[in-house]
């Protein structure tokens, strides 16, 4: 296979792989959960503490303005790798979660009341379901859910009618276990047509493939950095700029007021009046930094090496295990992304992490985050390996070794 | 660096792939508890008739599903204390949890595990000491210790521990 990407050159870029898990070179298998960080970002990062540390949007002095202008930088990079219509779009958060939180409390709080309708679906990761849920139990909503197919696709088949008087529509674009990549065009064209407005858990999205929320025609789409190569602490939520106007303030706190007095407050303008307190500006400049580094690699070509690797794994699985390992997920990879959940029929996920662990490849063994797809999938856990940039065909053959390994230890 | 057979003694695998007394008995008169360990999906199921008249843990039935450790966890319990006087049982349940947690206790740096130490005092914990290899993967801890505190659970329905 000819890669579209120079791996060898990008995991020399990952300080981390210098370093060997009980005396084997690490593969990291667990990017879906958190990815590794190039010396880039790290680099980026350090240079913001040593050469212009200072708060943002306060001090009247050369490296505050230099520290502001890097955080400011950093929003105006993720608004083109998006492709908002404006810089002023992009809300820094402190994660996904809480991106995804700010849409439930601010825009749903002031525009959903008993009775009123969100749709989300059965493959969605829990920060995408429990804010819902405690709106279900504070405000009584009404939350409908989209099934899966037994292909692990969304089952449209009754799209309209469960958007039929829904004023929003919250779904992933890439499933965190299954793989599943998610039509959002098509899905805000139906929540439109219904009336309802579009959020979008672009978590595994924006790592690995080309995002335009332009081209989604979505309304809200939440992010996180440190899936994509960036820094923990730092995530986002783009909105159409007439939304977040029209939304009131999350968190109170500092900078997110222009005025406070005795009797009240004045908002700052968008997107400011939503970022409470200090907020992470020495990981926005590491963010910076890895939207930097994955533009240089190019979004097409990450998504090219995802689908043709994510496609010799498949296989690979397949021709080593044949029926005795399941595969969680699409076998299309046009269709799908490069988590891979599987499960061994009679091995649990955890014993075979732990086996996978001794050879030094880091795969996760939980439910995920995604309790109710557990439920459709019927297993308590999958074993997921998730695959990024730095990770080529020798990582995907060891994992396939040590999962031999693994299902002749538990052998029955 | 611990190694898989720290973890998965031979005993233990064992257990997993032969799992001693599964099954279930009626109740009443035996009880019946459930262990569930959420973050990994174990769970154990302990079925538990008591002799009134000698106090002697009559016979025990488990099931459930998870981890080979988990499961091994829990028909070695029902092994150990089948047959056995309640007051061993719960001193089998507290010096298999002292023997779990001793570990842990000295990393966080709370005791040096002396206060823990007399719980094994005079305890033959036999087959049951194959699981202290567990204690060398915090994570996997609470494996080994669902089987016990679900047995507990089961005790304390029958005859409400002394407070």
């Amino acid at each position: 296979m000819t890669d579209v990407l120079d791996v060898a050159r990008i995991k020399a870029d990952f300080p981390i792989f210098e370093r060997e898990v009980n005396g084997k070179p690490l593969v990291y298998l667990d990017s879906a959960a958190s990815a590794q960080k190039p010396r880039a970002v790290l680099d980026a990062m350090e240079y913001h503490h040593r050469h212009h540390y200072a708060n943002v949007h306060r001090g009247i002095y050369t490296i505050a303005e230099e520290s502001t202008a890097a955080y400011e930088g950093a929003r105006a990079k993720m608004a083109r790798l998006l492709n908002a219509g404006s810089t002023n779009e992009i809300v820094f958060t402190k994660n996904i979660t809480e991106a995804m939180n700010l849409v439930a409390y601010s825009w749903a709080r002031r525009n959903l009341g008993p009775g009123d309708v969100v749709v989300i679906t059965a493959m969605e990761h829990h920060a995408n379901v429990v804010p819902w849920h405690i709106l279900v139990e504070e405000r009584g909503i009404d939350l409908r859910w989209i099934p899966i197919t037994e292909d692990f696709q969304l089952d449209l088949a009754d799209l309209d009618r469960l958007l039929d008087g829904a004023k929003l529509l919250s779904v992933t674009a890439m499933s965190n276990v299954l793989g599943t990549l998610n039509d959002i065009r098509l899905l805000a064209d139906a929540a439109h047509a219904a009336g309802a407005l579009v959020n979008v858990d672009a978590a595994q999205a924006v790592p690995h493939l080309p995002v335009d929320v332009e081209a989604w025609d979505a309304d809200f789409v939440g992010f996180t950095g440190h899936k994509m190569l960036g820094p923990t602490g730092i995530g986002g939520l783009w909105a159409r700029a007439e939304l977040l106007e029209a939304m009131p303030p999350f968190l109170g706190g500092g900078e997110m007021i222009t005025d406070v007095r005795f009797d009240g407050f004045e908002p700052n303008e968008v997107p400011w009046k939503f970022e409470a307190g200090t907020m992470p500006f020495v990981e926005a400049s590491g963010l910076a930094a890895a939207v930097d580094y994955l533009g240089a690699l190019g979004m097409d070509a990450v998504r090219a090496h995802e689908k043709s690797l994510t496609d010799y794994a498949l296989r690979a699985l397949e021709e080593r295990f044949e029926g005795r390992l399941h595969i969680h997920g699409p076998s299309d990879v046009e269709r799908r992304g490069g988590a891979i959940s599987f499960a061994f029929d009679r091995i649990h996920a955890h014993d075979v992490a732990q086996v996978l662990d001794e050879d030094g490849v880091c795969v996760r063994a939980s439910h995920h985050c995604a309790k109710p797809l557990m439920r459709v999938l019927g297993v308590p856990a999958t074993t997921r390996g998730s695959l990024y940039v730095y990770n080529d065909e020798s990582d995907v053959d060891t994992l396939v070794e040590s999962l031999a390994k693994a299902e002749k230890f538990f052998a029955i | 660096m611990p190694g898989l057979e720290d973890l998965y003694r031979e005993i233990i695998l064992d257990h997993y792939r032969a799992p001693r007394n599964r099954g279930e008995l009626p109740v009443p008169p035996a009880a019946k508890a459930e262990g569930f360990n959420p973050l990994c999906g174990d769970e154990v199921v302990v079925y538990l008739a008591l002799d009134p008249e000698t106090d002697v843990v009559r016979d025990v039935k488990i099931g459930g599903q998870g981890c080979s450790i988990s499961q091994a966890s829990t028909s070695m319990m029902s092994a150990a204390v089948k047959g056995k006087p309640v007051e061993e049982a719960r001193r089998l349940i507290r010096a298999f949890k002292a023997l779990m947690s001793i570990h842990e206790s000295k990393l966080e740096g709370e005791s040096d595990g002396s206060d823990l130490s007399a719980e094994l005092e005079g305890v033959r914990l036999g087959d049951l000491e194959a699981l202290q290899g567990v204690v060398k993967f915090p994570v996997r801890i609470k494996c080994a210790t669902l089987a016990w505190n679900t047995l507990q659970q089961g005790l304390d329905e029958l005859e409400p521990a002394d407070a």
